[in-house]
């Protein structure tokens, strides 16, 4: 999904009334918006962040400093480890990781939905998709999220919705 | 291994730096069974580069939570949820983990009770994205593969010249301000095993080279290098590095020698094709030039751009503030909208009803015209010497005023939007009549504030019914006034609300209104609308057409908006092309933001109301306010530069816009500074500005005879022409938003990358080399003299006068100057012919501006303490010039006198105001004291109202 694309998304998923322009710059095609009220904003996480604070929603980037920092954290997360062409190793450890993260989590910063968990999802949404029935059960943590997050109410939009099977047809491993 | 612990509190560093990190550390760590309110703990591994940044960063968290350092080997596993080691790593008393470097330092700054904000997330991102990577190769080739030189610098160089870019691009010593913040420690402490090496900082990239150095001075950072490198360079760093995978192979990519090689260039090849295309049409793609037309009208099919700045009260000489504020920065539109060929009228006059007026005839024993005509002159004269390009500039006090305020009046009156009611008002027995307004002054009934005039508080902002002011007094006599009743007439606003609202819904999305218009616009509406009286007992103004009012005028403000209407019908008798044609005209009203009310509201509800088809204001421009140094301009105190003394000063019209357009007060209030002026002038306009266009055109006249010469562009050329070409294009998407002061920026920028091209390229010394270098000298000058030609057309909006000078030494073909494009033209052909080159701008010297603070800024001591609620000085750029021992002594012995009057009134338990006031002057004194003597200024106490 192009970042345009992608933040065209978060704009109503936060009720944004639309007509932002964006461009795109350089090779990976880094998403750039024109603001009104001071000099443009490179950068998807940039940008988002941006977004929220426009729509007034200020606890999506988290409301301590401890949420604030792990929402950033992720968002970083995302822009570098799950954008570009990330190996299918990188992807099975990155799927492994979040999936140990998540274990004792609802959401990415803890108990609160924030905007690490919409652009997550975004972000991992082609991968997903592509998932096996046995390897969604493998990440059940990340798959038990995921499907929260795609049944926020308007989060996913015209996204394919990911079919998780609620009942295990996989033995555990051991 | 055994743990090494070590735990701070309060003085982070001092500690840390005494017991360096332990090397043979690396063990498990172990809890701490202290009873403390909160506990972090940072785990760092030997040589890790991230624990810069981190450790730089701690010392924000100080006092706040307890931290406890532990080192860790680089394969050890910190954070149980990741596969691959990873350090730093911050685990907080909630159990959870930060595990990245940007993430700790946020961390850590938000303890601190700093807020993020956007500019610094975008730092963090590109950082991550782009910085982090481009340096970890760098790092590896130097520090594990032993290579050197562009081996090394070539992967980050792309990266470097961003940072060195965005620095100096924004005047800003900091990367998100005027302090340093969370994105210069973090890009510094990336930065910092690289750069330490001065073969790895290179010397053109100035603006990095002292953001670089500042950073590394302070002692968070010097102590973090400290810990980290421990005096051994960069080779501390190879224990940790040596354990990493290659860089590049965690993203699956092959690594070479020149891992970025393609990617130094930021444009596309796309971009700088259409650009180096753009450039060989030359002047062939300049239309044919607008005819004049007299008058201008509107044209069906074409932009009609009607431009108006708000009108000035006759009777008051403008100020600084008054001009950058509506005249100017409606000037710089104009002419930017006439650049672009649209079609333009640009109109203003004076607004001369009203009492001031007429208290202003008695005093000077004339009457009302006479004293109308003599200011109005006035006014023309200043606008006049300030180069202000106005279509017509008119006045209020004519016929047409009364036919088309009448006009509008009985439609109203016949629609039903006009009441009648007996009024309250404050009549003052001693001068015999009822008191304007503006001649009556109390207390504020909203905000107390104790100087409210009768119609507005200067404090609060909110619109005041003179008769609900407290301890009203008039302003002639000082006696108090006494309430009266006589009949006046209303607008119903509250029946027009529901009309405005729904054309503000339809006008606003997509406008360019300022933020501050829309704010204030919003606030009334969402605090209803209420009737307000259009009419008063006077003479001076326009007749109400109406039985029993035969003693009364027009209210101002109800006719001074429709002034624009009645000078643009003296103008042309096909007035109503303009002003009933909302269809086809785009109106921009420009003015401070006081004055957003009348045309946001008031206006368009009379207009909305007569139903006769009028434009209404589509693009409403309002400015903050421009203060006086570290007050308010004021006439009375004789305290600023009023419009007819800045010709007085010596310094050209030209210098006056510019400094007002860069510091124009667009978003935020803005203060004038005659050090900050003279500082914007030398390095701006003289050394920036002036000596590349100087520097272009000399090579011409002395190289190559005064013709340009053969252009024949290499891949570096093409991509300046697309640099150029891009802040061109930045330039007219902020004028479209009329964003001035911004747009300003990029024609430095411009010729920021000249001085750049010309200093690589050096041509003064090719023009001595063979044949190669000789083309080469050719080009460069080529392409320098074309991108001061360029200049000379942007700067036309700002600097008219300076823009024909450079136009008429470069003799730019006519319709070059005139028009200007999207994009970067080839308007000086090889072989065309320029003229006599000379030098642009004066150097302004510090006995000159001295002398003329001095002489402006006299009544600065008598200013009392509530003046200064808004005033926000830079102090920073009055320290430059520390003054001579004479006048130090003179100041240190009028601090120790006022001093003791202070003490004396105090004393005395005198009167509360009047121990302010002396206070005020006491401070003020001190202040220049301190800033005479350089020292930094002490916050003042308390008093914060």
């Amino acid at each position: 999904m192009a970042a345009a694309a992608e933040l065209a998304l978060l704009e109503r998923s936060l009720g944004l009334r639309g007509g932002r322009k964006y461009s795109s710059q350089g090779e990976r095609q880094i998403p750039v918006l024109q603001t009104n009220s001071g000099p443009s904003l490179t950068g998807l996480a940039t940008i988002a962040a941006h977004l929220v604070k426009q729509a007034n929603k200020e606890h999506l980037l988290g409301s301590t400093a401890e949420e604030k920092a792990t929402v950033q954290q992720w968002l970083e997360y995302r822009v570098t480890r799950v954008d570009g062409h990330p190996s299918k190793e990188d992807m099975r450890i990155l799927l492994k990781d979040l999936n140990s993260y998540l274990e004792d989590k609802v959401y990415l910063a803890g108990h609160n939905f924030t905007l690490a968990d919409i652009l997550l999802y975004y972000g991992l949404h082609r991968f997903m998709v592509d998932l096996s029935v046995q390897e969604k059960e493998q990440y059940l943590n990340v798959s038990r999220w995921f499907c929260h997050i795609q049944h926020y109410p308007g989060v996913r939009q015209h996204l394919a919705r990911v079919v998780f099977v609620k009942s295990r047809l996989y033995a555990q491993p051991h | 291994g055994c743990a090494t612990d070590v735990p701070i509190r309060n003085s982070i560093s001092r500690r840390a730096s005494r017991r360096s990190l332990n090397p043979r550390a690396g063990g498990r760590f172990r809890l701490h069974q202290r009873g403390i309110r909160s506990e972090m703990r940072l785990f760092v591994s030997e040589g890790a580069p991230g624990s810069l940044p981190v450790l730089a960063a701690a010392g924000r968290a100080q006092g706040r939570a307890e931290l406890v350092i532990s080192t860790v080997g680089p394969e050890e596993c910190v954070v149980p949820f990741l596969t691959r080691p990873k350090v730093p790593v911050l685990q907080l008393d909630s159990g959870n983990y930060l595990f990245t470097t940007s993430a700790i330092c946020r961390y850590f700054f938000l303890l601190s009770g700093w807020e993020q904000d956007d500019l610094t997330n975008q730092w963090l991102e590109w950082e991550a994205t782009e910085l982090q990577p481009a340096l970890s190769a760098a790092l590896y080739y130097l520090v594990v593969q032993g290579k050197k030189g562009e081996d090394v610098l070539g992967p980050v160089r792309r990266a470097l010249t961003h940072l060195n870019h965005s620095l100096s691009h924004r005047n800003c010593p900091f990367l998100a301000g005027e302090t340093e913040s969370l994105a210069d420690i973090v890009l510094w402490g990336t930065l910092y095993p690289l750069l330490q090496d001065p073969a790895y900082l290179p010397e053109e990239l100035g603006a990095l080279h002292n953001w670089f150095q500042t950073l590394s001075c302070q002692e968070p950072c010097q102590r973090a290098a400290e810990m980290v490198l421990k005096q051994q360079g960069v080779v501390a760093l190879r224990p940790y590095l040596q354990k990493q995978p290659q860089p590049g192979s965690l993203e699956g990519k092959a690594v070479s020698n020149e891992p970025e090689e393609e990617e130094l260039a930021t444009l596309s090849e796309e971009e700088i094709a259409m650009a180096v295309a753009a450039w060989e049409k030359g002047l062939g793609s300049l239309p044919p030039l607008r005819p004049q037309q007299n008058p201008v009208l509107p044209v069906a099919g074409e932009r009609n751009v009607l431009i108006t700045s708000a009108l000035p009260y006759v009777n008051n000489v403008p100020h600084l503030g008054n001009i950058i504020g509506c005249v100017l920065s409606a000037d710089v539109f104009a002419r930017y909208s006439r650049l672009r060929q649209w079609n333009t009228l640009y109109l203003c006059g004076t607004d001369e009803y009203g009492t001031a007026t007429e208290t202003k005839a008695m005093e000077e024993g004339l009457t009302p015209q006479q004293i109308c005509d003599k200011y109005h002159t006035i006014h023309a004269n200043i606008y006049r010497w300030f180069n202000i390009s106005f279509d017509i500039f008119g006045r209020t006090t004519t016929p047409q005023q009364t036919k088309i305020t009448q006009d509008i009046f009985q439609r109203l009156l016949t629609r039903g939007f006009v009441l009648q009611d007996s009024v309250e008002q404050l009549r003052c027995e001693r001068c015999a009549r009822f008191l304007a307004d503006r001649f009556v002054e109390g207390v504020c009934p909203f905000c107390n504030y104790e100087e409210a005039r009768g119609d507005q508080c200067d404090k609060c902002g909110k619109l005041i019914n003179a008769i609900e002011l407290k301890n009203p007094q008039c302003k002639i006599c000082r006696s108090c006034p006494v309430v009266k009743s006589s009949q006046h007439l209303f607008l119903d606003l509250p029946k027009l609300e529901k009309r405005v609202e729904e054309w503000l819904e339809k006008t606003l999305p997509g406008s360019d209104w300022t933020p501050n218009a829309r704010f204030i616009t919003r606030s009334w509406l969402r605090d209803g609308l209420k009737a307000r009286c259009i009419t008063r007992d006077l003479k001076w103004g326009t007749p109400v057409p109406l039985e029993g009012f035969e003693d009364k005028v027009f209210y101002v403000w109800f006719d001074a908006t429709i002034g624009y209407l009645s000078i643009t019908a003296n103008y042309t008798d096909q007035w109503e092309k303009w002003w009933k044609n909302p269809e086809q005209v785009n109106l921009y009203q420009f003015m401070a933001k006081d004055n957003v009310p009348f045309h946001g509201i008031v206006f368009p509800s009379s207009v909305l109301g007569a139903e006769d088809n009028y434009t209404l204001v589509s693009h409403l421009i309002a400015t903050e306010y421009l203060n006086y140094e570290d007050g308010k301009f004021s006439k009375s105190r004789g305290l600023g530069v009023f419009g007819d003394m800045a010709q007085d000063t010596g310094i050209p019209a030209d210098i006056w816009r510019f400094y007002l357009l860069y510091i124009r007060p667009e978003g935020q209030d803005s203060a004038f500074s005659w050090t900050d002026m003279m500082l914007k002038n030398n390095s701006e306009l003289l050394n920036n500005l002036g000596n590349f266009i100087n520097r272009a055109g000399m090579f011409v006249s002395k190289f190559f005879g005064g013709y340009v010469p053969e252009m024949v562009l290499t891949s570096d050329d093409q991509r300046l022409l697309a640099h150029v070409t891009l802040e061109l294009q930045h330039y007219h998407q902020l004028l479209e938003k009329v964003r001035i002061r911004d747009a300003l920026r990029s024609i430095l920028t411009i010729s920021r990358h000249g001085n750049q091209y010309i200093q690589v390229n050096e041509p003064w010394k090719r023009i001595k080399g063979g044949e190669a270098d000789r083309q080469r000298a050719g080009t460069v000058t080529g392409l320098a003299v074309n991108i001061a030609a360029l200049l000379s057309v942007m700067l036309q909006p700002y600097m008219p006068t300076v823009s024909a000078t450079i136009q008429a030494q470069l003799q730019l073909p006519l319709p070059a100057c005139s028009i200007l494009l999207t994009d970067f033209l080839c308007t000086l052909p090889a072989g065309h012919q320029i003229g006599t080159i000379s030098p642009l701008f004066q150097k302004l010297e510090n006995d000159q501006i001295e002398s003329l603070r001095q002489r402006f800024g006299g009544g600065q001591l008598e200013e009392p303490l509530k003046l200064k609620a808004k005033a926000t000085p830079k102090p920073v750029v009055e320290t430059i010039t520390p003054a001579g021992p004479q006048q130090i002594q003179m100041l240190n012995d009028e601090v120790t006198k006022q001093g003791n009057i202070v003490r004396e009134l105090k004393a005395q338990k005198a009167d509360k105001n009047q121990v302010a006031a002396e206070v005020a002057k006491l401070l003020d004194l001190k202040k220049q004291l301190a800033l005479a003597e350089g020292k930094p200024l002490e916050t003042p106490k308390g008093k914060k109202k």
